[in-house]
């Protein structure tokens, strides 16, 4: 994993900032501010069918981004991230289903219910090197399937669970599609919040020298038992978040809808976005959204071809994914997303994988 | 007692398979030291292969050496082609192109033949022994995979290449000083695995039928049997495949119902990597810092 990337000219930038520091501050805030607005006021322009794709754009993102804490930036390669996105979903959905749990408040929850099984999860992994966390994760993904249909009681079998769709708040004037857009929206929002401040911050750094040299992270006097179960923890709790969402707002949650595909798409998005970028997972969510659509017109069979040959293209020709590639050129470009782009000290976090 | 017994027969057939497979991933593990997920989608292929052939009137087991041939040549190619250039990358790198691989092998041969079951001959007759015991099936079964098991470790104990093969994965440094061709070696290892997979998957396709989808749990045990047997010993992929296959015969008869087999196997999988993670004959991994 530990892949040394040039420190190219980050001496330079890091005078630029000292110069123009308030500036670059607002340059961000107004970037920020901009492109949120751009998000909320989209909707109404697009066709309900468009709503609920870019909807579901940014469900799949945020399981994604769960995803890139874990394998981006700790290292750990999950293959059944498919699996928590499984258990985020079933728990909203027998919340509402069973016990008639309000839409909004079963978010929590399944957060919570996430975070412990990727605890629980992690606990053994720590034991599993590289290839073989990779293994069990596989086998999780393909077990998935059989244990939502065996446990029928809880999750309804086969047939699934069908959701009553939540209605927007009366008097706000917007149909259920858009609030929902919305109301996704918000909850991505505070997501890239969260992991931003997560991965920036000490906890990030700590989960970034553990992907790039376990014993030299030990001997610095970092936890890695501990760092390495809460990324677990961390990760499935975004990507559970995700899977509520989802439930939610397709309203159904049944066991094919959880396949070994499912988590493979999250691995592609990943790597297409730029595995160890909080932003790719944006990248990602358009991915896995669009490009299996599109291909399905071509034949049954084009999605996993055209994901098969997408994961071996990324990986000879950017293995960084778009914005682990993109990003610091777009810096070099545009001085003022520079901090935003390749922090000094965070090169080699941006560094990919 | 008679239905213990006949589980168990049944149960080494099934072994004999999963072992053949684990064979293929630890001679891939030992080779290039990456886990092969594609492996399960390489046979399935090259089954089809087998499968076009005899439909094509050929007899079966001119068909069989075929496509073993074709098998080995593909897997050399792939090695060539796919995998070199990520030779040295880093683990995920690794990962991520094998289960590429796998996604283009399942749709490749979905585009091809469909996502229909299709029904793959025996080639061995279907009668009971001593006292419906077991089948001749199973008896095939076995019998194939150990003649190829013989076979191997004849390649492997008495022929220079054999040795060079071994030199290769154990050094590959000293090695390619002592004049072997280290790469072409590798390449060897790989053609090898998709052989030895594509007996694996020309020896299951008659009971689970042929499908793109069909190795996914034959791939789970068999990684079940190789992380039991330890995944740097061959031997021990192969007791490790037959002890898995047992396992899973008789926890399917007398503990949970067969709609499970696959949590079964992550379960396995789990405990072997917790309570022995270098397997029963793998050797530990000493790291230097």
């Amino acid at each position: 994993m530990a892949e040394t990337f040039p420190v190219d000219g980050s001496r330079a930038k890091l005078a630029l900032e000292r110069h123009s520091g308030a500036g670059i501050a607002v340059w961000r805030w107004a970037g920020t501010a901009a492109l949120i607005a751009v998000a909320v006021v989209l909707p109404f322009t697009l066709s309900n069918y468009h709503v609920f794709q870019l909807t579901q754009v940014m469900i799949y993102a945020i399981a994604v981004l769960g995803l890139n804490i874990l394998t981006g930036y700790n290292g750990q390669i999950s293959l059944g991230h498919g699996g928590f996105f499984a258990a985020g979903a079933y728990t909203a959905a027998i919340l509402m289903h069973r016990y008639g749990v309000p839409y909004w408040a079963t978010l929590l929850p399944a957060a919570l219910v996430c975070f412990a099984l990727g605890v629980l999860f992690g606990l053994p992994a720590l034991r599993f090197e590289g290839p073989y966390l990779a293994l069990v994760t596989l086998a999780m993904a393909f077990a998935m399937p059989q244990l939502l249909k065996y446990f029928d009681n809880w999750t309804g079998g086969k047939q699934g669970l069908v959701l009553t769709k939540p209605m927007p708040p009366p008097g706000l004037g917007i149909d259920r599609d858009r609030w929902l857009y919305l109301f996704v929206l918000v909850v991505l929002l505070v997501a890239i919040r969260v992991a931003a401040n997560l991965l920036n911050g000490r906890t990030g750094r700590a989960f970034v020298a553990i992907r790039d040299h376990p014993i030299a992270a030990a001997a610095m006097g970092i936890n890695t038992a501990r760092y390495k179960t809460l990324a677990f923890g961390t990760s499935t709790l975004f990507t559970g978040v995700a899977g509520a969402l989802a439930a939610i707002v397709i309203g159904f949650v049944a066991p094919e809808s959880f396949t070994l595909f499912l988590s493979l798409s999250f691995l592609i998005g990943s790597a297409v976005g730029g595995i160890a970028t909080i932003g790719g997972a944006i990248v990602g969510g358009f991915f896995i959204e669009f490009v299996p659509n599109f291909a399905n017109d071509i034949s049954d069979a084009a999605p996993w071809a055209i994901y098969g040959l997408t994961m071996l293209l990324f990986m000879y020709v950017m293995p960084r994914g778009v914005v682990g590639t993109l990003g610091p050129w777009l810096g070099h470009a545009i001085p003022s997303l520079d901090r935003r782009a390749a922090p000094p000290n965070d090169t080699n976090v941006k560094g990919g994988l | 007692m008679h239905q213990f017994l006949q589980q168990i027969f049944s149960g080494l057939a099934a072994g004999a398979v999963y072992a053949s497979l684990a064979l293929a991933l630890v001679m891939i593990y030992r080779a290039t030291d990456l886990v092969n997920f594609a492996q399960g989608e390489m046979a399935m292929f090259s089954t089809y292969i087998a499968w076009t052939l005899v439909n094509a009137g050929l007899p079966f087991w001119a068909a069989f050496v075929i496509t073993l041939a074709a098998s080995f040549v593909g897997g050399m190619l792939i090695e060539r082609i796919v995998i070199r250039p990520v030779e040295n990358a880093p683990i995920l790198t690794a990962v991520v192109v094998t289960i590429g691989l796998l996604l283009i092998f399942n749709a490749t041969a979905g585009w091809i033949y469909s996502y229909t079951l299709q029904e793959f001959p025996s080639p061995f007759p279907d009668r009971t022994l001593f006292g419906a015991l077991m089948t001749t099936r199973d008896v095939g079964v076995i019998a194939v995979t150990l003649v190829m098991l013989v076979a191997l470790f004849c390649f492997f104990r008495f022929t220079a290449t054999g040795l060079a093969m071994r030199a290769a994965a154990q050094n590959p440094d000293s090695a390619r000083l002592c004049g072997v061709r280290v790469g072409r070696m590798l390449a060897l290892g790989w053609g090898f695995a998709a052989a030895i997979g594509a007996v694996a998957g020309i020896m299951v396709a008659p009971i689970l039928f042929l499908d793109p989808n069909m190795m996914g749990g034959v791939l789970l045990y068999a990684f079940t049997g190789a992380l039991l047997g330890g995944i740097t010993s061959p031997v021990g992929a192969v007791i490790g495949g037959l002890i898995v296959g047992v396992t899973e015969n008789l926890v399917g008869t007398y503990l949970i119902a067969s709609q499970l087999k696959l949590t079964v196997a992550l379960l396995l999988i789990i405990i072997v990597l917790v309570f022995r993670p270098n397997g029963l004959f793998g050797t530990a991994v000493v790291r230097r810092v």
